[in-house]
């Protein structure tokens, strides 16, 4: 592939990316750019990062065989345990770095938005690290279904903000965190939870959970002498699939990444951005959106909370555009199943985000089987935080089925 | 119909700042607007800007995010606002529209801008479109003639300064650092801001952002070439619901008056 080197200077991927935010932040962005730049090319930084990479977060995360998945259904599969890291899932691979950059560049206050709250504990965590300040912006809808993440969150010392615009939701919290940062530029740096928002956050984003990948392709190659064929991951913003992506970009390996379908893409209710390929401006880039005929923002749905995101990182458009990833849709039903799968064939209860990957691999099994494939799933993040939902759903179904 | 320009001059020649006001098109809904907008041109706005809202206008404080919300709600329309703004601007002050980038992006940027002049529209205002992503829209407004107006905030560069020295219309020049909405008091950077644009431009310099009250409005047109009051205006057809147009017409008057008698011009 001739054309991988992206972005460019101006942040585009072909022509998504960019950087649409007010003149107010320019000068920041610029800074924090050159900032990035600097500290990439600063073993001091790298040392740093890899240390607390190893030490704090735990990683490298490893490699599992899932030998009775494979079994059940005739062909390799592999998980990659990113729920094995410090606060359940790969978030923390990012935060830790970003608030080391913002360390590094003087900002004493950080800001973050968050959805379920998986990436605002990472953030809050990651600055309790370093004992900077941490403020969380959350839609109040997400406060509400949340309670536990928040009550986390405080505990980090973070104070949380209810968001009550719009939808309530991730896009409105990540709004407000941009209006924060337009008015308090000069000393807090934004923590950007996924591969999404104005050049250099998709890159800078990507570089940093491309540990993910790194590691998982040493160690398949250690382990079957073998690149995978197929690599599976979920996509909200999609910063865990392009993390596994990336160190493979230039391999002969299929990249799937797998949408949410929520009810179903007819219904209208889903979060499958890709699917629908409407190229579109939010949050600073210009990628594919949900959005209506007047280019009104849509708002997502999923069963879980981390894909409920009507937007996609402008590298996934990209990859989408020039065909380097297929992407896929499964539904909140189907990803039900795949949680319920792994936990009862391997033991390990995956977050619902991660499900929807487990849940295309089973859906996809015969092609699969065909094809003699040899799968990586990206397992992002542990279950824990999904139980109850579950509990609620299953506990609802079986009242109707009675 | 006047333009931006002949606005501009004729505020100097009396010696007074250029006043500009903003509504949220489908505020408190489409139906008011011609009457709004006559009111406001009647009252002394020298230019209005009629906002086109947006789901997600990052730039806005909780007066016009609501104001959007509302107007959504009811049912505003991009095809709707243009209908409703050709049927009035030739006998209005100069308008401008100032929306965000994807309601433009998705309409077609080149579509967008001819539609727009072809309302009567003269300029466009998109707070997140800075002024280096906007190449596409420059090209063509400059083909359907009007004005991208290019903005400056208290952290922008002189590279920025530069770059937009061959704008047309007008500067916006953004009081503070922060989203609209209204403040207890002018930003003390206001002053040194206005000087620092005047070094690279000779377009006439508007103020904007957190300008609320009559004395705020006199403050900033001793600096200023124009002043631009969006979210209190907003703020008074709420709070005055089924007498919209007297309300803002008198709100507008006093501002109007304000912006007048100006004394040490810089």
């Amino acid at each position: 592939m001739a054309t991988m080197r992206v972005p460019d200077r101006q942040g585009r991927f072909g022509s998504f990316g960019g950087r649409y935010i007010p003149e107010t932040l320019m000068p920041a962005v610029d800074e924090l750019d050159r900032a990035y730049r600097a500290a990439r090319r600063d073993p001091g930084f790298k040392q740093e990062l890899a240390t607390l990479l190893k030490e704090y977060v735990g990683r490298p995360t490893p490699l599992t065989r899932a030998s009775r998945m494979s079994d059940a259904l005739g062909f390799d599969i592999y998980l990659k345990r990113e729920d094995l890291n410090h606060t359940g899932a790969h978030k923390i691979n990012n935060t830790i770095g970003q608030v080391l950059l913002a360390r590094r560049m003087g900002k004493t206050r950080i800001i973050a938005e968050t959805g379920a709250g998986q990436h605002g504990v990472a953030t809050a965590t990651a600055a309790a690290l370093f004992g900077l300040r941490a403020e969380i912006y959350m839609g109040s809808e997400d406060v509400k279904r949340q309670a536990l993440n928040v009550y986390r969150m405080k505990l980090l010392g973070a104070s949380v903000h209810s968001v009550e615009s719009g939808t309530r939701t991730l896009k409105d919290a990540t709004n407000e965190a941009i209006r924060d940062w337009v008015t308090n530029v000069r000393d807090t740096f934004y923590v950007i939870g996924s591969v999404v928002g104005p050049h250099p956050y998709p890159m800078m984003v990507r570089d940093f959970q491309s540990v993910i990948g790194r590691e998982a392709r040493q160690q398949i190659l250690r382990t079957t002498g073998q690149l995978p064929t197929h690599i599976v991951a979920c996509v909200g913003g999609g910063s865990n699939s392009m993390g596994i992506f990336y160190p493979f970009r230039r391999d002969l390996v299929q990249l799937i990444g797998v949408e949410a379908a929520g009810e179903g893409l007819d219904s209208g209710r889903h979060a499958a951005s890709i699917q629908i390929a409407q190229p579109g401006i939010l949050h600073g880039s210009l990628s594919y959106l949900l959005q209506d005929e007047d280019g009104q923002i849509q708002p997502a749905h999923s069963i879980s909370a981390g894909l409920d995101y009507p937007g996609v990182g402008p590298e996934h458009a990209y990859f989408h555009a020039i065909g380097r990833a297929q992407y896929v849709a499964v539904t909140d039903a189907e990803a039900l199943q795949g949680f319920h799968q792994l936990a009862e064939w391997e033991g390990i209860i995956p977050a619902l985000e991660s499900a929807h990957a487990v849940a295309w691999v089973i859906k996809a099994q015969d092609d699969l089987r065909r094809a003699k494939a040899r799968v990586l799933i990206n397992l992002s993040g542990r279950g824990d935080k999904d139980v109850e939902q579950v509990f609620e759903l299953d506990g609802r179904q079986s009242h109707a089925a009675h | 119909m006047r333009r931006i320009e002949e606005a501009f001059q004729e505020a100097k020649q009396q010696n007074r700042a250029a006043l500009i006001t903003y509504i949220t098109a489908g505020y408190p809904n489409l139906e008011i607007l011609p009457n709004l907008v006559r009111a406001l041109s009647e009252a002394g706005s020298d230019i209005i800007e009629i906002g086109i809202p947006f789901s997600d206008p990052l730039a806005d404080g909780p007066v016009l995010q609501r104001a959007a919300t509302v107007a959504l709600n009811r049912g505003a329309r991009v095809s709707k606002i243009l209908a409703a703004v050709e049927g009035f601007a030739a006998d209005a002050a100069p308008l401008v529209f100032l929306t965000y980038i994807n309601p433009v992006f998705h309409y077609g940027v080149g579509r967008f801008a001819q539609d727009a002049v072809q309302a009567g529209i003269q300029g466009l205002i998109i707070p997140d479109l800075p002024w280096v992503e906007g190449r596409e829209l420059r090209t063509a407004a400059e083909a359907s003639r009007i004005a991208v107006i290019p903005l400056v905030a208290p952290t922008s560069t002189d590279a920025h300064l530069r770059a937009i020295g061959r704008a047309r219309g007008f500067v916006y020049a953004v009081s503070l650092t922060g989203v609209t909405g209204v403040r207890k008091v002018v930003d003390a950077g206001v002053r040194p801001l206005v000087e620092r644009i005047r070094h690279f431009t000779r377009l006439p310099i508007a103020v904007g952002f957190g300008i609320a009250t009559p004395e705020q409005a006199h403050e900033v047109g001793e600096v200023a070439d124009g002043v631009i009051v969006g979210s209190a205006l907003v703020d008074v057809l709420t709070h005055n619901p089924g007498r919209e147009e007297e309300a803002a017409f008198r709100f507008v008057h006093d501002l109007s008056q304000a912006v007048k008698n100006i004394t040490t011009k810089a």
